[in-house]
């Protein structure tokens, strides 16, 4: 059982048949100027527009990137070099995605200043301080996801993005969570999400810039990707990406209403089979997919190699899981239990069944590991 | 008034990893009396989000973390039952 979409959705069946059927026409170079690479251009403007469609964006201003991470970098960094007059202040979430927080961590080391403004113990981000932050003179640029990653807690964007025109400051919308899954908030200057986390494959992102947002790429000049990013674009992956994102979209409705009850099931029963457990992150306002617990006294790399071995693939913030030894930095700031942590993020067409036997192995699993370590 | 009350009893959970200081202070908590307060000596960074939030779910009260000198913190813990 795959439960962690959160990491990498599977890749959706028709994204495979795009793929398939894109890397036999779509290998040429689609800014040359004959028939084959007319054809590549080709796929290439229509998944432009797919996306874009999808998005809520306009065409001109959606970019293909290798990663969304590559499109978070890009977009931070790039807003920032666009926007070098109006001020050096960066704001984020405390509890942004990784490749936020990196960026902002050479855009300080340039001599920029960053604030990451806290959470809730939800995860929610202090709105109030965020837009108090916001309204800082200096202040270049602002980022908030759409929902939280680890613990699935959707962010009031609509408010940041209130708080941010009032200041004409540009607000960037990570949306890798939750593109493909429900709309995109509205409010958004830049806006990057990742194609693998929708059932495309990897090495696709996507970043797109608002028209009138100043941007300007601090890489060396290159000419694709209205100039946004450099290297000649993936455009089987891209045709695939946008034909997941068009089929996922077009059931999310449904489907992720479905993934939803399933997550509140778990929600619910965690705490009542077994003891000593926090469920972690908003109940109600949270991604449809994802589920967030930490187990007492449990060590959560421990727990991960149980769950596998009984055919279960989840992740966790648990610092033992982590290369760095440091526990999650969205479960600090949260300042929740970080050991014995478990994400379950289930993928399109997770059945009932699936999570009933989750729910079925889950307490005695537990129950040993607390045992073995003299706590049951 | 500062409130620095001598720790009862100390912990001494350095070297240790998360859930090892968490297990060490519920199995010694109810070591000193009512009111009093254990000092959980710990270095491994989870410690210090996870003692406060242990205290939080088990309705103890964290009266706070005092960084050591030689590295990691004396989280002071106080029995509230």
């Amino acid at each position: 059982m795959y439960f962690d979409a959160a990491s990498s959705e599977p890749l959706h069946p028709q994204a495979r048949e795009a793929l398939l059927a894109a890397i036999d026409v779509g290998w040429a170079d689609p800014a040359r100027l004959y028939n084959q690479a007319r054809r590549a251009h080709l796929l290439l403007e229509q998944a432009r527009t797919e996306v874009a469609e999808a998005l809520g964006a306009r065409a001109d201003e959606v970019s293909f990137t290798s990663s969304g991470t590559q499109a978070v970098h890009l977009g931070v960094l790039g807003t920032l070099h666009g926007r070098r007059r109006a001020g050096r202040h960066l704001v984020t979430s405390a509890v942004e995605h990784s490749s936020v927080l990196h960026a902002a961590g050479v855009h300080e080391r340039d001599g920029g200043t960053v604030e990451a403004v806290g959470v809730s113990l939800t995860g929610r981000v202090e709105i109030d301080r965020f837009a108090e932050a916001v309204a800082r003179p200096g202040t270049a640029l602002a980022c908030l996801q759409t929902a939280n990653h680890e613990v699935g807690t959707l962010q009031p964007v609509a408010q940041a993005a209130a708080a941010c025109r009032a200041n004409g400051v540009p607000l960037l919308v990570d949306a890798a969570q939750t593109a493909g899954r429900v709309p995109v908030p509205s409010g958004w200057s830049v806006l990057t999400a990742s194609a693998h986390k929708w059932g495309g494959p990897a090495g696709v992102g996507v970043l797109a810039v608002r028209k009138g947002t100043r941007f300007r790429s601090f890489l060396p000049e290159d000419e694709r990707e209205h100039r946004r990013v450099p290297g000649f674009e993936n455009v089987p992956g891209i045709v695939a990406a946008a034909a997941a994102l068009r089929a996922m979209a077009a059931e999310a409705a449904q489907e992720q209403a479905r993934l939803s009850e399933l997550v509140a099931k778990i929600r619910e029963t965690v705490p009542k089979i077994v003891p000593d457990v926090e469920v972690i992150g908003e109940p109600v306002e949270r991604a449809p997919h994802i589920v967030t617990f930490s187990c007492l006294y449990v060590d959560g790399e421990a727990l991960l190699t149980e769950l596998d071995k009984a055919g279960f693939a989840v992740s966790s913030g648990s610092s033992c899981t982590a290369s760095s030894l440091r526990p999650s930095h969205v479960l600090e700031a949260m300042g929740v239990l970080t050991h014995g942590n478990v994400r379950v993020s289930l993928p399109r067409g997770t059945s009932a069944a699936e999570v009933d036997r989750f729910l079925a192995v889950l307490p005695d699993l537990v129950h040993r590991i607390r045992e073995d370590a003299g706590v049951a | 008034m500062t409130e620095v009350t001598e720790p009862a009893l100390t912990i001494d959970a350095l070297g240790k990893k998360c859930p090892i200081p968490i297990i060490m202070l519920a199995a010694q908590i109810n070591h000193v009396p009512l009111n009093a307060v254990v000092s959980v000596l710990a270095d491994d960074p989870a410690a210090y989000t996870d003692v406060p939030a242990w205290c939080r779910l088990k309705s103890h009260r964290h009266v706070g973390s005092y960084e050591l000198p030689e590295g990691g913190w004396a989280i002071h813990v106080r029995r509230n039952y």
